[in-house]
């Protein structure tokens, strides 16, 4: 891993940190965390693995590892929430204050499969190994999510018994 | 045909399935209106998540996450205060750095060429061993301005300028010669009303290297921003906030290297 292909790839890692954790500032942390990370577990990178899916694959410890601390599981996402006044789907396409808001309301495991897909190209395979999951669970949670999006974006919100919060 | 799955929906979405089972999937929508919409409702999120955060890709890069890019070398964390250990554990880090990253005989190459250790170091270090000091901190004192940058810049074989950073409340205390490896080296100090100093080093030691982007170190406690600009190399160092840093970095940067490309 040299310092130019890690350079090259900030933006990308910027961009999944954004999706990921909503909050600008809470994004970059999360990427700067990743870096020192990553140069202090160089020993752990084969040369020949992609960086990009390891790279990602230390955020997400890291983010587990946030989350864990903080026990509770979407809190920039929540806090961005309130400001957002929520409005109706259209129903030609998607407006997309509403889809970051419907975002938001994901489960952050659902969300990361979503967005490995979405924004990172990944394959099923490489999103297991990034997450270190089993494919059935990969599978599971990318269904999971997307119905939940579509049912948040069609206006029928999911009940109130799946909120995340731990208190 | 095998039957349809949940799973299967996805894959088709996703382009993971063989062509044989894709032609499948699509003979199953014609029949299942139901399953048609909502894997065209997938497919139209996908398109809409790639939308919603593409612009993030065009963003410019901080400078904190451009200096996290590059191996630590000698960052090093810490809040250590007297002066004298701020400026050994700089020196300890860089030694200690070289030899245990660079160490490593397959990255030697990249993390030599990449890493720029030397001017946020030497400026640290120097912004350790004079900023705190309270009878001498400058040779020569800002109401000899004039005097201070013509000397310097003899000094140096280059027209050097003291930036102004009133409007941020920093003002010129002066400014010192200092010896580099390769020749002389100026510091400019400055001050806000509550005493905090941050100083500018300006090198000519430039090894050949290209021009850089802001970049951001810290050294021992103390925050770098620095950048290098046609025959000079800049570090502006102080024990403030890496953000407080980064907006009287930008104004340095704005009045000495209007040229100089951001990214």
């Amino acid at each position: 891993m040299d310092s130019r292909a890690v350079t090259a790839l900030l933006p990308r890692l910027r961009r999944y940190a954004r999706a990921l954790a909503g909050d600008r500032a809470a994004a970059d942390d999360l990427v700067q965390d990743t870096l020192e990370r990553a140069w202090a577990r160089l020993h752990t990178w084969h040369t020949g693995r992609d960086l990009g899916a390891w790279l990602l694959s230390i955020m997400h410890n890291l983010r587990v590892d946030q989350l864990r601390g903080q026990r509770l599981s979407t809190v920039p996402w929540n806090e961005t929430l309130d400001d957002m006044p929520s409005r109706p789907t259209q129903a030609d396409g998607i407006e997309l204050e509403d889809l970051e808001n419907a975002l938001a309301q994901l489960p952050e495991d659902q969300r990361a499969v979503l967005l490995l897909v979405a924004l990172e190209g990944m394959r099923y395979t490489e999103v297991a190994d990034t997450l270190g999951i089993p494919l059935g669970t990969v599978m599971s949670r990318l269904s999971r999510g997307r119905e939940r999006l579509r049912l948040i974006l069609d206006g029928q919100p999911p009940a109130a018994g799946t909120l995340r919060m731990i208190k | 045909m095998m039957p349809i799955t949940e799973a299967d929906l996805h894959a088709y979405v996703d382009g993971e399935l063989s062509p044989a089972r894709r032609a499948d999937v699509e003979a199953h929508l014609a029949g299942h209106p139901d399953a048609a919409l909502r894997v065209r409702a997938w497919q139209e999120q996908k398109h809409a998540v790639q939308r919603l955060f593409e612009p993030v890709l065009d963003e410019p890069i901080p400078p904190a996450l451009e200096a996290a890019a590059v191996p630590p070398g000698a960052r090093q964390r810490g809040s250590a205060r007297p002066a004298l250990r701020i400026a050994a554990g700089v020196m300890l880090a860089l030694l200690g750095g070289m030899a245990g990253w660079w160490g490593h005989g397959r990255y030697q190459a990249s993390a030599i060429a990449d890493a720029r250790p030397s001017l946020p170091q030497q400026a640290a270090i120097a912004h350790a061993v004079y900023s705190p000091d309270v009878r001498r901190p400058v040779e020569i004192g800002a109401d000899q301005e004039t005097q201070l940058v013509t000397w310097l810049s003899r000094r140096l074989g280059q027209d050097v300028r003291a930036p102004k950073l009133g409007s941020l409340g920093f003002e010129l205390v002066g400014g010192r010669l200092l010896p580099g490896s390769e020749g002389p080296v100026a510091q400019f100090m400055y001050q806000d009303a509550g005493g905090q100093r941050l100083t500018l080093y300006v090198s000519t030691e430039r090894d050949g290297n290209p021009d850089t982007a802001f970049r951001f170190a810290r050294e021992g406690g103390i925050n770098v921003f620095y950048w290098i600009d046609g025959p000079f190399g800049y570090a502006l160092s102080a024990g403030v906030s890496k953000d407080e840093l980064a907006r009287v970095a930008s104004a340095v940067y704005d009045q000495l290297d209007k040229r100089l490309p951001r990214h």
